[in-house]
């Protein structure tokens, strides 16, 4: 293992994974690196939802996850809960749940079994859910809202846990522009906190907000550094085939259709 | 906002207790004559003995039955995280039916012949055939690891114990009048034994269905949830099947197929509070015994001096009053996904 910079909140080895009987991950090795933000960006089927299931310690794997220097296996299940935080893509969600009782689920890590939620957990909720601006809701159930407001209210759940690692899949599906800004916020302001952040993101040009970047095509990873580094959007460029191009637009970089 | 969120369950359970036992003390003064007065029961020793040794343990049992029934229904649905389940789901249905069959098959008489011998021996057959299905549905399925399989694997044995019991109908179509009986339900031979048993159960359940229910409300943010909150997701679900084989078996060994209680009950809560499993549990368990015990009061009384068989009067009662609901409001009020 390198000496990294950071100390390491997240590291993987050898990890082979499949999903049903299709091998999905072939050997990934992987340094995420704590207090920083890291995108897994690549194409559709590069298995970047796979390799973040098994980073949370979802996913029967072959290799080894360590979470803060110590096997994801070895940590006790509450503990790790309260440290690593994940938030799914399609997950379903109980329509007959109030947004309150959704969020309020984030805190189950940190009570007792059957345990009322204490004060600390109380402001969690609210401070989550007002981050995500669904405090207005908190009564109404998950079916009285639509798409990207509820995924607001899923993400409130994964922000209550208040976890040092917050592992995200897709958490801007659905999401108009001005709420994928609040994200980019929050995450930031999360960052700032010293939680390490890893995202998997499908827009390139959200991806590449992020600290570090990591690109994956076919189940490896093919590249991983700066996101303002060029070799980082060259690896970008390739594993979508030279379809897109990264361009700097108004202090941001911005993938762009390359058309023919 | 808390306040009503936490009131408005404490006051449906509450009502629900409350209508129970009205239906109950109801329940004393409906016999095969008609309706009777309290007092006259009170005053008139024969009538009392008719109350103590038969009214009451019936009622008793009749609310007993839909308590685990409606527990077993919304423990179903938060497992499989469908609304369409019910405490039959796993086959305990079918086995139930096929241990009676075999039973009476063995015996070779209708359970008119020596009721309380035969009951005795029916009780525990059904209760065999229903837990042994829902252990066979789970040794098929290789555990509780995968839901879906565990659902295809209840309508497999499901099928498979309902082909058998029809085999055994055809070779003694004699039974089939009898079998046809306990396929529709009935409380007529409840006794305070069974009461006793059911409320024993019944707690057990209950206690174990509150204890699990943090482990249904992660579910139900799907199955990756949970297990991220450190949810011990595939033990408690063992658990919470075995629950659910224990509280049907129990239900079905002394009533019968008594058909709707388990999948309208939850239904019919959900339709009128908000609340997180821990309640929704005994709420539609009390929801599930006052359905039944009004559905049994009407079964006595509707016809008198017969009686209807009490799962048609569950069916059409709980049916009828979901589809107005559904009628009434939103689909997705009653727990309909889109």
């Amino acid at each position: 293992m390198t000496a990294a910079l950071h100390p390491l909140a997240l590291s993987a080895r050898g990890i082979r994974a499949r999903l049903g009987a299709t091998p999905v991950l072939h050997g990934v090795d992987l340094d995420i690196e704590a207090g920083r933000w890291t995108s897994i960006a690549g194409p559709n089927g590069a298995g970047k939802s796979t390799l973040l299931k098994v980073l949370a310690g979802l996913l029967a794997h072959e290799g080894v996850v360590h979470l803060h220097g110590q096997p994801l296996a070895a940590w006790p299940a509450r503990q790790r809960a309260q440290q690593l935080a994940w938030l799914g893509q399609n997950e379903v969600a109980g329509d007959d749940l109030t947004v309150w009782d959704v969020a309020l689920l984030g805190r189950l890590p940190h009570q007792p079994w059957l345990g009322r939620p204490s004060a600390r957990d109380w402001a969690a909720v609210e401070d989550a859910l007002r981050a995500t601006q669904a405090w207005d809701w908190r009564e109404r159930t998950l079916g009285q809202l639509s798409g990207g407001e509820r995924q607001r209210v899923l993400l409130a759940r994964a922000l209550s846990v208040q976890a040092s690692v917050l592992l995200m899949d897709e958490p801007l599906a659905n999401l108009d522009p001005p709420h994928q800004v609040d994200w980019l916020h929050i995450v930031r302001s999360l960052v700032a906190r010293g939680t390490t952040v890893v995202s998997v993101l499908h827009e390139i040009s959200m991806a590449l907000h992020a600290d570090a970047v990591v690109v994956m095509a076919q189940g490896r990873i093919t590249h991983q550094g700066a996101c303002a580094h060029p070799a980082s959007h060259r690896a970008l460029q390739q594993v979508f085939d030279g379809r897109i191009a990264i361009h700097a637009v108004a202090g941001q970089w911005v993938a762009l259709a390359r058309t023919p | 906002m808390k306040q009503w969120i936490r009131q408005r369950p404490l006051a449906l359970a509450a009502a629900l207790a409350l209508l129970a036992l009205g239906l109950l003390v109801l329940g004393t003064c409906v016999g095969s004559s008609g309706l009777q007065g309290l007092e006259e029961v009170w005053h008139d020793p024969v009538a009392q003995q008719i109350v103590w040794e038969i009214r009451l343990p019936r009622s008793a049992g009749a609310w007993g039955a839909g308590a685990l029934l409606g527990l077993a229904g919304a423990v179903a649905q938060g497992l499989f995280r469908n609304p369409l389940a019910d405490p039959y789901l796993l086959g305990s249905a079918a086995g139930a039916s096929l241990g009676v069959c075999v039973a009476m098959a063995l015996l070779g008489a209708s359970p008119l012949a020596a009721p309380w011998l035969v009951q005795l021996g029916l009780t525990g057959a059904a209760f065999l055939g229903a837990t042994g299905a829902v252990l066979l549905t789970l040794a098929l399925a290789r555990g509780v690891q995968q839901t879906l399989r565990l659902l295809l694997a209840g309508v497999v044995v499901g099928v498979v114990l309902g082909a058998a019991g029809s085999l055994i109908l055809l070779v003694q179509p004699q039974l089939m009048q009898a079998m046809q009986g306990f396929m529709l339900g009935s409380t007529a031979l409840v006794g305070w034994g069974a009461c006793l048993l059911m409320l024993g159960v019944w707690c057990v359940c209950m206690a174990l269905a509150w204890a699990l229910s943090p482990v249904l409300d992660g579910l139900s943010l799907g199955e990756g949830t949970a297990l991220s909150l450190g949810l011990p997701v595939v033990p408690m679900r063992m658990a919470l099947v075995l629950m659910l084989a224990l509280a049907t078996g129990t239900a079905v060994a002394h009533t019968g197929l008594i058909a709707f209680v388990g999948l309208a009950a939850p239904h019919l809560v959900r339709a009128m509070v908000r609340a997180g499993h821990a309640r929704l549990v005994l709420l539609s368990s009390l929801m599930g015994g006052a359905l039944l015990l009004g559905a049994d009061l009407l079964a006595r009384s509707l016809i008198a001096p017969g009686e209807l068989p009490v799962g048609v009067l569950t069916a059409v009662l709980g049916g009828g009053y979901l589809l107005w609901l559904m009628h009434r409001q939103n689909p997705l009020a009653v727990g309909a996904k889109p």
